[in-house]
């Protein structure tokens, strides 16, 4: 059985690739929304704090004997900690100023983080085994699905709506939700609001380096495994629109499977696909798909 | 006497390069409705920030039950029991209406239970799911009062709550204020609508140019009317 003179293996094969690079996109997605929200600052630094997950996870195995399971809980730990001291020393000073100082200044970030680790460890990558948990696959008659993507796909989905339910349907989320209307107001309700916006930094981070942990066995751990996905983050982020958390997520998949699909039937574009769906959507909707005009 | 709760005095406050307030002094004792009175841009809304803490740069004192509150961040000055109700009333728009209820943490024990809350203000119980800013004008300002009076604070601070309002919500919003007075609230009030301010208020500060330029007592008011009308430029 064919699909447009598709094989099914091909179709699936790319449908199940796309899946999980959406899985990404919406991960960091998700967590640029999140920061911007909040802190109103575009956080460039998000595919190096990505890498740094990944690393991590490289670290605790090398050096502390602790597996992936481990890495999954301690990764985002630490790397979010990491975060909350760029934060307090960095962007805090940032916030009354034009959008584009925190944007210069977490890219300079990420050229540091990214330069210092390929100093380090070159640019090859560094292996990280899939966890024996998870090796091996199902044959679901139609196509091979390797457990480890399923994985990936599931863990990331539940990641994401943990998140929008947390931000979107729990008293927590509330004070997250008005302090990014209106901080002021929320801080003279009696509302820490300068550390929400320090651990809601951190939870960003957080975020993308559990996506580095996830993708550590997928992709390999390199320093530059963050800057070739953050500029297709990037352009995802434009697509859904800044600002909305179930917009990330959507979008996030959404493209990762048109992007699959473009492999598919038109093996040309799929590396632009996302651009000019982005170009169409800036000309048609210039706040994005879901985003709210300011 | 009552005791004073809040006194300010020499206050300063900046917004950027601009002096907005010049050295306002001025004292509220416990159970006392005060009303700030004055032309627009005289500083009233600016004097209500600078002592909740919203206006970063201030100078001189504000003291709260003994304790200054210049120095504070404006979360840790709302925990002694302050709060604020803004001009343009600061309903959140991605949060549902009782969401906005309940969005200020308890500051102290006492607060008004969510049955006051709705046999005060009737319409909010109706429109529990509703989006915040979907609520008339008179409904936000309704919950903008009731979501602090949940807190148990009881120094509030109202910027102009009948602003753009109707007249039977006006009325309302007036009888709520004399509940809360009995109830023994301390209230600062900011207010444009002198007919409204003179029912509720027991003493009237008049300001101009970031001053406090006169004091009128509630049972001054007769003889005063004339000065009053000056000052307010009607």
């Amino acid at each position: 059985m064919d699909f447009f003179g598709i094989p099914p293996q091909a179709l699936f094969g790319q449908l199940l690739l796309g899946l999980i690079n959406g899985a990404f996109y919406a991960m960091l997605s998700l967590g640029l929304a999140v920061i911007f929200g909040m802190l109103n600052i575009i956080n460039f630094t998000h595919g190096a704090q990505y890498m740094m997950g990944a690393f991590a996870a490289y670290f605790l195995l090398q050096y502390g004997g602790l597996g992936y399971w481990w890495s999954l809980l301690l990764a985002p730990v630490i790397v979010g900690a990491t975060g909350v001291v760029i934060e307090r020393l960095m962007l805090r000073h940032l916030y009354k100023l034009d959008h584009l100082y925190g944007l210069l200044l977490t890219f300079g970030l990420a050229l540091i983080i990214q330069g210092l680790f390929q100093n380090e460890f070159g640019s090859s990558g560094l292996p990280y085994r899939i966890p024996q948990e998870l090796t091996g696959g199902q044959n679901l008659g139609f196509m091979f699905l390797p457990n480890y993507r399923a994985w990936v796909v599931v863990v990331s989905l539940a990641v994401c709506l943990a998140t929008w339910f947390l931000i979107e349907r729990t008293k927590l989320g509330s004070y997250l939700r008005a302090a990014t209307e209106n901080p002021a107001l929320v801080q003279a309700f009696g509302i820490n609001v300068p550390r929400m916006i320090t651990l809601t930094y951190g939870f960003g981070v957080g975020l993308a380096a559990f996506a580095g942990v996830l993708a550590a066995p997928i992709y390999q751990v390199s320093p530059l495994m963050g800057s070739n996905l953050i500029i297709i983050v990037f352009a995802v982020v434009v697509i859904g629109g800044m600002g909305s958390i179930m917009g990330a997520i959507v979008t996030g998949f959404g493209l990762g499977i048109i992007e699959g699909l473009t492999k598919v039937f038109y093996p040309e574009a799929s590396s632009t696909v996302i651009f000019v769906i982005m170009a169409i959507v800036l000309l048609i909707k210039p706040a994005g798909l879901f985003g709210r005009v300011q | 006497m009552p005791e004073t709760m809040l006194k300010v005095a020499g206050l300063h406050a900046f917004y950027g390069e601009s002096h907005i307030l010049h050295g306002v002094d001025l004292e509220v004792r416990a159970g006392e409705v005060v009303t700030l009175i004055g032309r627009n841009g005289a500083g009233k809304t600016t004097t209500l920030k600078s002592v909740v803490g919203m206006i970063a740069d201030r100078r001189g004192s504000v003291a709260y039950g003994g304790e200054e509150l210049i120095r504070l961040p404006s979360h840790r000055i709302a925990r002694l029991g302050l709060a604020f109700c803004p001009e343009e009333r600061g309903i959140f728009a991605s949060l549902d209406v009782e969401e906005n209820l309940m969005l200020p943490p308890a500051l102290a024990d006492g607060g008004m239970g969510l049955d006051d809350i709705f046999r005060l203000f009737p319409n909010l119980k109706e429109r529990l799911r509703s989006q915040g800013t979907k609520l008339s004008g008179g409904e936000q300002q309704m919950l903008a009062i009731a979501r602090i009076l949940r807190t148990g604070a009881r120094f509030l601070l109202l910027d102009e709550p009948t602003e753009g309002l109707a007249p039977v919500i006006i009325e309302q919003i007036g009888a709520c204020i004399g509940e809360l007075k009995a109830k023994g609230f301390t209230i600062l009030l900011v207010e444009q609508n002198f007919r409204f301010a003179a029912e509720v208020a027991d003493r009237f500060y008049v300001m101009e140019h970031g001053r406090i330029v006169d004091e009128i007592a509630i049972a001054d008011l007769d003889q005063r009317r004339t000065d009053i009308e000056a000052y307010l430029g009607v």
